[in-house]
């Protein structure tokens, strides 16, 4: 060993800022200058619409094109994206899932144009569908035609771009769905098996080459603020993941079995109040998956400390990044073999976690495994009622979150003093100037190329062949992301997947802290039932494409737990589907939630459209993050109440529900 | 509402017009006294409309899980393709606790919401024993007079099954493959045996032909050990396969569902008259109990009185309140 001060030092991880908004051009300056900054790799967050599957001129875009990441519609975008960055010398992280095919298609294609082989290229594409029908709800097509395009994408890049991680397997979006440290690890497991098991019955890879696809799997994982538990997590799964390659499917060679992984840490914990303190808490939640030699991430990506404001800024941004780079370059962090091999505490921890995980791992392959238990709604359900655990406690101050259920009190912030600034906001003029930016593509690009290539992409989706192949020169011959996905729409059809709530059991407690008001709500709901002759109906609707459903899974949980009859309708459902519910339905009330800031765009239209519709006296209330400006223009408009994350205190909003029907019924 | 309102009400709900279809489902809804006789009204105005005795009423149960909705769901968009006008009623069990429910069913279905054809209504069982909501004998009387076809969904297998066969013309049994506990029931007779079952979720051949299989099985053993209704010996209930997110087996299901609607055709009337004597003596028998039931004569003598009034014209809501009028006079005079 060196002397003091002079250790080796272990290269450190990959440190990315997952980024990308407005437009292609707009992302490809920012990339620069991250680049600029010292960050090692790239991580493309793209828009609702490119990951869902549609161009920008599409009306289910609406208010989404630009708002939560890049849109990327054809290969002259991607070029855009990534003009002046080698692509030979970059790794670039994709969060793209059930377009991962696509995307993937559309970088090779733009490599090889600047002559880059795509046998060089370096990179993750998320691809992981399965978490999507749980948590982040980007999904279209049916599992079967999911699981088809996953291990299309894997066996293709195995041998033409053998550096290319092609899936990240996401316990990520499980936590933020809320999902306990267990839950976390058995699901992504069991997403893992399910993949491998759809990988091998292709029947495109030899046994002898099977280690390599192993050896390729990634993953994706969150680590929470209870960092020692998170910590075990992680050593839990080195060790639950050796195990599952080496004697599920005979995996010899060791480095095929690593547990490699990337990191984003919670988002779900960060809060609207005292924003300023989510700093701390994603410095501790980085520590949980770089403590361990042995258990280390290998690239990591840090929220920003205003995420629960509204879109981070590039400044606040480099804060995130500037914290991994301390840690990295100016703290012995990496000059240390494991810190905790043979320590008790977390040796003991951690094997609790792996016994607890595979018994959850066994328990989802007895019901036929991933695929399966979330077509039947099983792990779906799980998370929602774990979810629903996790905001009682923290309703009922059994779990402390500082500044928002204790130690409330707070000197003026400098940072927030001028809350609107403390935000990036989108132009709204993206949206039509990407609209013109197509139409001009459309018609400058070869027509007759484009058709023959979609007729040979619809040949293929229809047999049993590789996608990939057809896709990269679809890509080329400049067809669009919506003509993509809705050629593959057509032929295998869309999916709406469980919602999990209606069967959730998550009830109060009889000795909790609010069993008391819990019950003086149920006793006015069931004398408003009385005196209106129907029990009040609210319906709870997501308008726009932004599948983050925890808001309004746990809002229509809530709502039934009080004695409302609750009409959910899932996730991305247009404002025509919304008021055609309403007015079908008859309810008496209506919840949006959006979460992908294009709330300006959809709730007007919303109201207006219920005008059209004669239902213009339902009052309706809105949820999501959304700044104090925009919530004071939605008042304007005529939204009763509008709900941000500081609003935990899930009784007070059935309170505020009841009185709205109560209000209204009066009126009559 | 004045009578006039509710007959101009009426004529706007056999026109399909979605908000006075609404609105007429909100009121069949309504629970307080002082809406039971518009109530009544309101459904003798649409008693005879053409809709109505034309069309049909599918029943769909089966147990939780085999994807009743997203069945429902692909049957409805099948028959608007046929061009039929379609009205479903989807139920829901509510909490038992809050009496609050949570009415999913929406979630699973996609649909053209610019489509006048086609109503969707979720409802909850209201704590109610026997799994069908208060107001779904109403409701299916409301879609019928407006639609085509209206389609019942409803969760479970046992109780409700009993009660759906008083509300549709059409009982669809819903199974997937490995519904162990369902062979079981129809073996033993707990279940009636359906006018149709539908093996859905059989994306996988093999799994699907064996689920069929077994299925037949289990009605030949119902059938021979004298179970189920067995009030239609003529009728031999079809299997079908189907999976409704891959859209196979849907067509063949509505040639079905249309055999057995033909099939129906000379004893349709007397099969919707028996589930409006239930229905009728359901809701007395709910007011007013045991004692009620007795002091009338007995269920039986009130079956026979039930159907000769309803013969001659009475509607089951109207019948109700008559019998309600006759125990209350009879209380009084014991008092």
């Amino acid at each position: 060993m060196a002397q003091d001060g002079k250790r080796e030092r272990d290269r450190p991880w990959i440190m990315r800022t997952y980024s990308g908004h407005s437009t292609a051009a707009a992302s490809n300056e920012l990339y620069r200058t991250n680049l600029a900054k010292g960050q090692t790799g790239l991580s493309v967050a793209f828009d609702l619409p490119t990951q869902t599957g549609y161009d920008a001129d599409d009306p289910l875009a609406r208010g989404e094109v630009g708002k939560v990441g890049v849109p990327i519609s054809h290969i002259g975008d991607m070029q855009a994206l990534f003009d002046g960055i080698p692509l030979d010398q970059m790794n670039t992280s994709m969060t793209i899932n059930a377009t991962a095919v696509w995307l993937l298609s559309l970088y090779i294609a733009t490599a090889e144009d600047q002559g880059v082989d795509p046998h060089v290229l370096r990179g993750t594409t998320q691809n992981d569908i399965i978490k999507e029908y749980l948590s982040r709800g980007t999904h279209i097509f049916p599992p079967a035609a999911s699981m088809r395009l996953i291990t299309d994408l894997i066996t293709y890049t195995v041998d033409e771009v053998p550096k290319w991680n092609p899936i990240n397997i996401c316990s990520y979006h499980l936590q933020e769905a809320g999902a306990t440290p267990t839950q976390e690890l058995a699901y992504a497991l069991v997403t893992a098996i399910g993949v491998l098991d759809a990988v091998k019955a292709t029947g495109r890879i030899p046994e002898s080459e099977f280690g390599k696809v192993v050896g390729r799997i990634s993953f994706f994982v969150n680590a929470g603020i209870r960092f020692v538990e998170e910590l075990c997590k992680m050593r839990a799964f080195v060790q639950l993941w050796d195990k599952v390659t080496r004697e599920r499917y005979g995996v010899t060679d060791p480095k095929q079995r690593r547990f490699r992984y990337g990191v984003q840490v919670n988002s779900l914990g960060l809060t609207e109040q005292q924003p300023e303190n989510n700093v701390i808490r994603i410095v501790l939640e980085m520590l949980a998956v770089t403590l361990s030699k042995d258990a280390r991430a290998r690239a990591i990506q840090l929220p920003a400390w205003n995420e629960a404001l509204g879109l981070p800024r590039p400044w606040d941004q480099q804060w995130s990044l500037r914290a991994q780079q301390i840690l990295a370059y100016e703290s012995d962090l990496l000059e240390y073999a494991d810190l905790f091999k043979g320590s008790e505490v977390v040796e003991a921890r951690t094997q609790e976690l792996v016994d607890s995980a595979w018994e959850e791992v066994q328990e989802v392959l007895k019901r036929g495994g991933a695929v399966e238990a979330v077509e039947s709604g099983y792990i779906k359900q799980k998370l929602v009622e774990s979810n629903a655990a996790r905001l009682r406690a923290i309703e009922a101050g059994e779990q402390v979150v500082v500044g928002v259920n204790k130690y409330i009190e707070s000197a003026p912030s400098p940072l927030t003093e001028n809350l609107d600034e403390a935000i990036l906001t989108v132009d709204p003029k993206v949206d039509a100037d990407q609209r013109a930016a197509l139409s001009r593509w459309k018609e400058e690009r070869d027509t007759e190329a484009v058709d023959k290539a979609l007729r040979e992409l619809q040949r293929v989706a229809k047999s049993d062949e590789n996608m990939m192949p057809a896709s990269i020169a679809a890509a080329h011959a400049g067809v669009t992301t919506g003509e993509w996905a809705n050629l593959l729409r057509d032929v295998w059809g869309e999916y709406r997947a469980p919602t999990g709530v209606a069967g959730a059991s998550v009830k109060t407690p009889a000795g909790a802290a609010n069993a008391e008001t819990v019950q003086r709500l149920r006793d006015r709901l069931h004398a408003l039932e009385a005196s209106m002759g129907r029990r009040p109906k609210l319906l709870v609707g997501k308008p726009g494409l932004d599948g983050h459903s925890n808001g309004a899974e746990q809002i229509a949980i809530k709502a039934r737990d009080v004695g409302f009859d609750v009409v959910y309708e899932g996730i991305r459902v247009s404002p025509e589907q919304i008021v055609a519910s309403a007015l079908e339905e008859g309810v008496h009330l209506i919840g949006l939630s959006i979460l992908s800031g294009s709330h300006l765009a959809l709730v007007p239209e919303v109201l207006q459209r219920l005008r059209e519709a004669g239902l213009g006296d339902v009052p309706v209330v809105a949820g999501g993050i959304i700044p104090e400006a925009d919530a004071e223009r939605l008042r304007q408009e005529g939204i009763a109440a509008v709900y941000t994350p500081k609003d935990f205190e899930l009784d007070n909003i059935m309170s505020d529900l009841i009185d709205l029907v109560d209000r209204r019924h009066a009126a009559e | 509402m004045l009578r006039s309102e509710i007959a101009d009400e009426a004529q706007q709900v056999m026109s399909a017009n979605k908000g006075a279809v609404s609105r007429a489902l909100n009121l069949v809804e309504d629970r307080r006294a002082e809406s039971h006789a518009r109530v009544a009204e309101l459904l003798a105005a649409l008693k005879d409309a053409p809709k109505a005795t034309g069309g049909h009423r599918v029943g769909l149960t089966g147990p939780p899980g085999v994807g009743k909705s997203t069945l429902t769901s692909a049957l409805a968009r099948a028959l608007r393709r046929r061009g039929r006008t379609v009205g479903v009623v989807a139920i829901d069990p509510s909490s038992v606790r809050s009496g609050g429910s949570l009415l999913g069913d929406r979630a699973r279905m996609s649909f053209d919401p610019t489509d006048n054809g086609l109503f969707v209504r979720s409802l909850a069982t209201a704590g109610e024993v026997g799994g069908l909501a208060y107001a779904a004998n109403s409701s299916v009387r409301v879609l019928g007079a407006a639609y085509d076809t209206v389609i019942v969904e409803t969760t479970g297998v046992g109780q409700s099954e009993i009660d759906i066969v008083h509300v549709a013309d059409t009982v669809v049994l819903v199974i997937q493959p490995g519904s162990g506990d369902v062979l079981q029931f129809l073996k033993a007779g707990i279940m009636e045996i359906p006018d149709i079952l539908v093996v859905n979720k059989a994306d996988q051949d093999e799994l699907a032909r064996r689920a069929v299989a077994d299925l037949r099985g289990a009605l030949q053993t119902a059938t021979a050990a004298g179970a189920g209704g067995g009030e239609d010996a003529a009728w031999e209930p079809p299997i079908i396969a189907t999976s409704a997110t891959m859209g196979t087996g849907i067509d063949e299901l509505i040639d079905a569902l249309d055999a057995h609607r033909r099939h129906l055709d000379s004893t349709l009337g007397a099969r919707r008259r028996r589930g409006e004597i239930q229905w009728a003596l359901d809701l007395f028998s709910r007011k007013h109990g045991e004692h009620g039931v007795s002091t009338l004569g007995g269920i039986r003598t009130l079956r026979a009185r039930a159907q000769r009034d309803l013969d001659g014209g009475e509607t089951p809501l109207s019948l109700c309140e008559h019998l309600s009028r006759e125990y209350v006079a009879t209380l009084g005079q014991t008092a």
